[in-house]
């Protein structure tokens, strides 16, 4: 019960053993495995799970973690086959070589397309990989140079320094070094900038690009990244198979990868090996006793399959992996940075210096006038509150200032640069930092997460660096700075805790957190009050005094009078758009036009 | 190229454009009323073609077990449900039985109807009756409780559902492939064109079907409560649309413009089990062509991806395939350049 009350106070071991050993056991079986005495038959199998893996841990990235989706990894597999095939069959090139000329012409096609889609909403990513999966498979059916539906025959197998490989045993050890690197790769991305970046995007892309994430880039990245998983699988195969031809390509292929990775359990990296392990052996079966069941042959286990897909999205969403995942202890982050280097801070501005100006903004929907013609100044070491009636307007000039809408007219200068019609991400990297009136976070990242994410325009590392651990020192200083915005807010001993088993209080102090480890210089809060108990209210006030006395220049949007009262330095009031008044918050007060606003006039 | 080989080509594909105008808005019906992407579409195009052909050779198409089983299955589990939620036997009975009966008196029909040699049409409405009527099970079955989840998850549910109902087809109709009778073998010269009866009644039919669907949705309070379901499900839900009957209609729909379509596209190629998938993602080639949200677009794209079809065919014929499904990414480039921003879609 405690544990429900108080989530902090229940044990969270440092350490759990199991998922410390758990890896390492699975390598070690792995290793074992083809020493033993064990049949070829399975050696081969094991051969085709661990090819199976890359192209799914590719679809764990992009659909478990990143919520897109992609029919065309056969496709993928198949570049890299055929390229492989291609190139060693005809001008005799080293395997070795054609690798990467492979990895580069998936890389290409990859990015190209989704480029294409991917600024348009989420489905059109999975509409265009089906066609360019047909596309692709008829295209290596008919080509004269790919031999056609044959396809290439008489691919060489691989050799390590002089030695063959061939398909059981040292094959086995090639194809598993790949894909348990790629799986190590993929979870170290995944717990890096980038990867909170990537973690972010599933929510909807308005707060990471908040949070200045290029949401575009990451969605685009990590479906590259995916396609190159799949290359070297595709690269793997032609030299275990020895031929390439269309069908192992096709479209059935692709959305049999995407059945791997749901039934696995998509948003975890050992799922993809769960995924594609049971549902190659699961097909085995099935070919062997279906036709014997019904007496004619066919690929009837696509029934099985169809069904399976359907009945676990219904009773098994998360997936084989989460059973296991969900029963093992979540061990605490070991905290490592607290004697990490202070990250850099950007110049503030002098002390009463205007930092936001605001200059007779408009915004229109079609006849609707939501925000007409606003002025404002915020200085630094000012609280600024903007008060009004529901409907007044005061979210949508929130959105003006931040870049989320378009202006319609005026102009919004921030320490004397004009921002207005930039974009929102271009907008946080010059300072400006913002909530949401309807919190958005990562509810399975913890809170110290979360808040780091804040931070991702003072880090520089990319994918390539946190894959080779090369980013630990920034990662370091930046999870220094997310513990210390923590503390500032008073949430330091949630910081281990995941963010969705927060209370609506905490989650509101999350995002100031959040807001304050960009460094800002403007910070805009959108009714951070809502939903707070008296005590984390006046906890909050606590916490707005403390900022504003560091000179940082606050615009605060929020219905609860009392805080807005005690805190604010200056009141500007809007009612159906317009600017009603401004000043202090006695004039405020006092004045009769407000209390018409908000109570409507006496006759 | 001379002028009447381009006539021929250019009323081949429009024929064969017809076909997937009417997939391509049962498309984008079901994708603006459910949010469900419907790949298995073609899958109603095949099963249409083949019970037709089985109905022809005097037997009982495999389908109409299939509706059977599938019937009782949805039964079943709405019983189950209505048990659950209602607590008390009665109502669940009555919910199942409202599930099980109409199918089941297809079923029937159909059965003591296939080895009596009937006319043609008479068949073909059999047809008609049994393919619609795995719509709103299909729906039942695979969707309705999963109605509230993200567009990827019926996504691949959606994938689902093709697999079985492709495997499921193979079962039930075996790999061979049938090609149906004409329903009108006479032919007309229309100045330098030649019109065979069968291209007639595809115009005409599609052309009957988009008016209709046009008077349905503008003139009937059903029609404007779909669209209303297609614009908001929760405001939809509060004005009393009940949007599991509004999903359970539009498979209907979705699975009568297959049947439909695999009645009119079977005379002229010979189908397969498997052949409904490349026709429906040529339908869907022509949704997102008109956005998954217009009409007249998924109309105009479906024409244009008859026509490049079929003069693809003619220049390129091993590559018509690739030719057509590679015409959707100029067509998302041009979109994604036209669409002003990425929607925030949550």
């Amino acid at each position: 019960m405690d544990a429900i009350l108080n989530p902090a106070a229940a044990a969270r071991p440092a350490k759990s053993r199991l998922r410390t050993w758990g890896p390492l056991a699975l390598v070690a079986l792995l290793v074992a495995l083809p020493l033993l005495p064990l049949p070829n038959f399975w050696i081969i199998q094991l051969n085709y799970i661990g090819i199976y893996t890359l192209p799914v841990l590719g679809l764990v990235l992009l659909t478990g973690v990143g919520g897109l989706t992609s029919f065309g990894q056969a496709a993928f597999v198949g570049i890299g086959a055929y390229t492989t095939a291609y190139l060693s069959v005809n001008f005799g090139l080293s395997p070795w070589l054609t690798l990467f000329v492979g990895l580069a012409l998936t890389g290409i096609s990859a990015a190209i397309i989704g480029g294409i889609t991917l600024r348009m909403s989420g489905h059109y990513l999975p509409l265009a990989t089906i066609a360019w999966a047909l596309a692709l498979y008829y295209l290596m059916g008919n080509l004269e140079a790919l031999g056609k539906y044959d396809g290439i025959l008489g691919v060489k197998g691989l050799t390590l320094f002089g030695l063959e490989v061939g398909q059981q045993r040292v094959f086995y050890a090639v194809v598993w070094t790949f894909s348990l690197v790629a799986c190590l790769a993929v979870i170290r991305l995944l717990d890096s900038r980038s990867g909170r970046a990537i973690r972010s995007l599933a929510g909807g892309s308005q707060m990471a690009e908040a949070m200045g994430v290029n949401t575009l880039r990451f969605k685009v990245g990590i479906f590259v990244l995916a396609a190159l998983l799949a290359s070297i699988s595709g690269w793997l195969f032609a030299h275990f198979q020895r031929t390439v031809n269309p069908s192992p390509f096709g479209l059935k292929m692709g959305i049999e990868y995407l059945f791997m990775a749901v039934l696995g359990g998509a948003a975890h990296v050992w799922g993809a090996i769960a995924g594609a392990g049971v549902v190659k052996l699961l097909e085995d079966q099935l070919q062997v006793l279906l036709p014997k069941l019904i007496g004619t042959s066919g690929s009837y286990e696509l029934i099985v399959f169809g069904i399976l897909i359907v009945l676990v999205l219904k009773y098994l969403p998360e997936g084989l992996w989460d059973f296991i995942d969900r029963r093992l202890p979540r061990p605490q982050r070991p905290v490592d940075w607290r004697d990490a280097a202070e990250l850099p801070a950007r110049a503030k501005p002098a002390a009463g210096e205007v930092v936001l100006d605001v200059q007779a903004i408009r915004k229109t929907f079609g006849g609707l006038v939501a925000v007409n013609d606003i002025s404002f100044q915020t200085r630094a070491g000012q609280v600024v509150g903007l008060i009004g009636p529901n409907g007044a307007g005061k979210s949508t000039t929130f959105n003006l200032v931040t870049g989320v809408l378009g202006l319609s007219g005026g102009a919004v200068r921030f320490r004397g640069e004009a921002i207005g019609g930039l974009s929102s991400r271009a907008i946080a990297e010059r300072g400006v930092s913002r909530t949401f009136q309807h919190v958005k976070m990562v509810p399975d990242m913890t809170v110290l997460e979360n808040v780091a994410l804040g931070a991702h325009l003072r880090g520089r590392k990319g994918a390539i660096a946190a894959m080779l651990h090369t980013d630990r020192a920034e990662e370091r200083e930046l999870l220094r700075e997310a513990e210390r915005q923590l503390q500032r807010v008073g949430m330091g001993e949630w910081m281990h805790e995941l963010a969705g088993n927060l209370a609506m209080g905490q989650q509101r102090l999350l995002e100031i957190a959040r807001a304050l480890c960009a460094d800002p210089a403007l910070l805009l809060l959108d009714e951070p009050a809502a939903g707070l108990r008296h005590k984390e209210k006046q906890a909050l006030a606590d916490v707005l005094r403390s900022l504003r006395a560091s000179g940082m220049s606050i615009l605060l949007v929020e219905h609860d009078m009392d805080l807005v009262m005690d805190i604010c330095d200056h009141i500007v009031v809007m009612e159906f758009g317009t600017h009603l008044m401004e000043g202090t918050p006695a004039e405020v007060q006092q004045s009769p036009k407000v209390r018409a606003a908000y109570l409507g006039t006496e006759h | 190229m001379d002028f009447s080989i381009a006539s021929i080509l250019t009323l081949d594909g429009l024929t064969n454009g017809a076909i997937y105008a009417l997939l391509g808005m049962g498309i984008v019906l079901v994708f603006t009323v459910t949010r469900v992407i419907f790949i298995p579409q073609g899958e109603f195009v095949a099963y249409g073609a083949l019970t037709l052909a089985i109905f022809q050779t005097g037997k009982v198409p495999g389908t109409v077990w299939l509706l059977l089983i599938l019937a009782a299955v949805a039964a079943l589990m709405e019983l189950v449900s209505t048990w659950r939620h209602r607590g008390r036997a009665a109502p669940a009975l009555v919910a199942a039985a409202r599930l099980f009966v109409l199918p089941a008196i297809v079923c029937a029909v159909s059965a003591w109807a296939a080895p009596r040699n009937l006319p043609l049409a008479v068949q073909a409405f059999l047809t008609l009756c049994i393919v619609t009527a795995f719509g709103p099970l299909v729906y039942r079955v695979a969707y309705q409780s999963l109605a509230g989840a993200s567009s990827l998850v019926l996504l691949i549910v959606s994938v689902g559902v093709h697999f079985a109902m492709t495997g499921l087809g193979l079962l039930f109709f075996g790999a061979e492939g049938f090609r149906n009778p004409s329903f009108w073998d006479d032919r007309f010269s229309v100045g330098p064109l030649n019109l065979n009866g069968q291209a007639v009644i595809i115009f005409l039919a599609s052309a009957a079907l988009i008016v209709m669907l046009w008077l349905y949705f503008e003139r009937t309070l059903y029609g404007k409560a779909l669209r209303a379901t297609a614009v908001n499900r929760l405001g939809a839900r509060l004005m009393g649309i009940s949007t599991q009957s509004a999903g359970q209609l539009t498979f209907a729909m979705a699975a009568l413009i297959g049947a439909l379509s695999g009645l009119l596209i079977g005379p002229t190629t010979t189908i397969f089990y498997d052949s409904g998938f490349l026709i429906g993602l040529k339908g869907f080639v022509a949704g997102v062509i008109g956005g998954l949200a217009s009409y007249p677009g998924a109309l105009l794209g479906a024409l244009a991806v008859g026509v490049i079809e079929s003069f693809g065919s003619f220049w390129a014929s091993s590559f018509k395939e690739v030719i057509v499904f590679t015409i959707i990414l100029p067509v998302l480039l041009w979109r994604s350049l036209t669409s002003a921003h990425s929607d925030e879609d949550h």
